[in-house]
């Protein structure tokens, strides 16, 4: 019992910051999926979502700041895909990875504008933010939250690909442009869907992400970007459930090193994974071997 | 009546000149060929007229009305549709996603399901696997489902990328079945092949396409008989016999 009682704590908090990476990391592999692209810039704006809920509430209810977050990040991740990467479509793929790496840059360097490079304290989320005791383990109501919104946000959107005509679209533009192109599918329409939705998860996971913290940075969203990016290097790029397998295996261990007392070592746990999964297995848990397309 | 007029087109990848101004008339309920070697610029003709290349200079008319500039989508809603070299089926979709994604830009659900039992009628085949994944059919089911797959948009010009490319004799031979059937049903049919033999016994009229220039053109017939296009074409040279591709 006590055994359990010291380590829940760290489960939970696993399975919690493990649905966080999951809806970031569907963005980097839906976008991969469809473009070949790691988007660099994802994880940048994942932390502009935080300014955004913090800005926006600073004027505003929470009931309309939110939301309002929710769709200016949506809005950012279109606007980024129609200026920094559709005029690239005929260009060589390394192009647009610098592109993408450029956009990561101007973001991160608009919110130091920004914000003078001062720390901002985040919105504080009633119900959200409030404790709650299980167990005997006092945790916050998003730890409980996260992983069960998560699971249905993931739910929703596999049905999403599926079945529906625009998910079936997306199927198929991920894996022929040309032919896609051919059965009248508009497929800039297609692309800019998929950052839509990345974006929106990345804006959900954001308020979640940093209803644990106090105060939000430029670069607080670094890390667990670049978290998100290994879970889905991890679960096989370009896979959606292996996105969301690799974010809970990742939260969850790096949470349990902290509980055996490796807190120093439970961000490098996460990019010796990425090494090893590189040299060991490149296609990851779910990834089918890489075909690029014609 | 001609339903697609192409008039001077010229079409060039950076600097390589792929088409250097052909002009030629597909008319209306007719098999029309194009026959050439590899690289005269057949797969650029029609990657030209359904707009995934963009054109240099020249026009091109569909049932009297300019579509030069006209994007993919529209010329698919205009009753374009193409069935591209290689098949292309999406292998990661199943059977009836196929057909289902050929009439992605028709609303009226039952009329696809109308035409989804029609493409059945015509392809056994594909309703027996209906669920499998693309991938898994074998080139001559491939093959069916591209054309079932185009047939899905209602085509009124169906343009085929040799359709019998790397298929056993036999499935040729349906194929080509196939074709006569559906020009038959009054779908105008552009048909671009290597195996010109074949398409040129199945064709209404034909022309000959070498290094992006045509150079012959007459009735199926004719060029069957004309001697360059047997020398060249039809491998019945005289000096050097060589058995004919299937
Ligand atoms: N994407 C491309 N980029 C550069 N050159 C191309 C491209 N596609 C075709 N070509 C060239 O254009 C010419 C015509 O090609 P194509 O239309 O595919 O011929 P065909 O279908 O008759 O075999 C060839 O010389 C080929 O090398
Ligand atoms: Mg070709």
């Amino acid at each position: 019992m006590d055994f359990i009682q010291a380590n829940l704590p760290y489960l939970l908090a696993g399975i919690s910051v493990g649905g966080q990476y999951a809806l970031i990391s569907i963005g980097y592999t839906m976008v991969y999926g469809i473009l070949r692209l790691i988007n660099f810039a994802h994880g940048d704006i994942f932390t502009v979502a935080a300014f955004f809920a913090v800005y926006l509430s600073a004027t505003m209810p929470l009931i309309v700041s939110l939301p309002l977050t929710v769709v200016l990040t949506v809005v950012l991740g279109f606007v980024v895909e129609r200026v920094a990467y559709a005029p690239l479509r005929e260009a060589p793929r390394m192009s647009i990875m610098i592109s993408a790496i450029g956009v990561s840059y101007l973001l991160q360097n608009l919110m130091w504008y920004i914000t003078g490079g001062l720390a901002k304290q985040y919105v504080t989320i009633p119900w959200i933010s409030s404790s709650v005791t299980l167990w005997g383990t006092t945790t916050k109501m998003v730890t409980l939250v996260t992983p069960v919104l998560t699971i249905i946000l993931v739910v929703v959107l596999v049905q999403l690909i599926n079945h529906t005509k625009i998910g079936m679209a997306m199927r198929a533009v991920s894996k022929d442009f040309e032919t896609a192109k051919l059965m009248g599918i508009k497929i800039d329409a297609v692309i800019s869907i998929t950052f839509v939705i990345g974006s929106f998860l990345a804006a959900v996971g954001s308020m979640l992400y940093f209803s644990n913290y106090t105060a939000v940075t430029p670069l607080a969203g670094a890390m667990p970007g670049l978290k998100a990016f290994v879970a889905a290097v991890f679960g096989g790029i370009g896979s959606i459930p292996g996105a969301v397998v690799g974010a809970f295996i990742i939260g969850i261990s790096e949470n349990l090193l902290k509980a055996v007392g490796l807190t120093a070592f439970s961000d490098a746990f996460t990019f010796a994974l990425l090494i090893f999964v590189l040299v060991f297995k490149p296609t990851g848990l779910f990834g089918e071997a890489t075909t690029d397309k014609v | 009546m001609s339903l697609l007029t192409v008039s001077n087109l010229q079409v060039s990848y950076g600097g390589i000149e792929a088409l250097k101004g052909i002009s030629f008339d597909v008319e209306k309920g007719q098999i029309v060929t194009l026959i050439g070697a590899n690289g005269a610029g057949k797969s650029t003709t029609l990657r030209a007229i359904s707009g995934l290349v963009p054109i240099k200079t020249g026009a091109i008319n569909f049932d009297g009305r300019d579509i030069t500039s006209l994007d993919t989508s529209r010329l698919v809603s205009e009753g374009i549709v193409m069935v591209p070299e290689g098949r292309r089926v999406f292998a990661n979709l199943t059977v009836l996603e196929n057909l289902k994604i050929g009439a992605y830009l028709r609303k009226d659900p039952q009329e696809v399901a109308r035409t989804i039992d029609y493409v059945y009628e015509r392809f056994p085949r594909l309703k027996e696997r209906h669920w499998q994944l693309a991938g898994t059919l074998s080139g001559g089911e491939q093959q069916m489902l591209a054309v079932g797959r185009a047939l899905m948009a209602r085509p009124r010009l169906l343009m085929m990328d040799e359709p019998s490319l790397g298929l056993a004799p036999l499935v040729v031979r349906d194929i080509f079945a196939i074709i006569k059937m559906l020009a038959q049903e009054g779908i105008t049919i552009l048909l671009i092949e290597q195996n010109a033999n074949a398409a040129l016994r199945a064709a209404d009229s034909a022309y000959v396409l070498e290094t992006g220039r045509i150079t012959l053109s007459g009735t199926g017939t004719e060029l069957l008989n004309n001697q360059s296009v047997r020398d060249a074409y039809l491998g019945q040279k005289r000096e050097r016999k060589r058995p004919a591709q299937a």
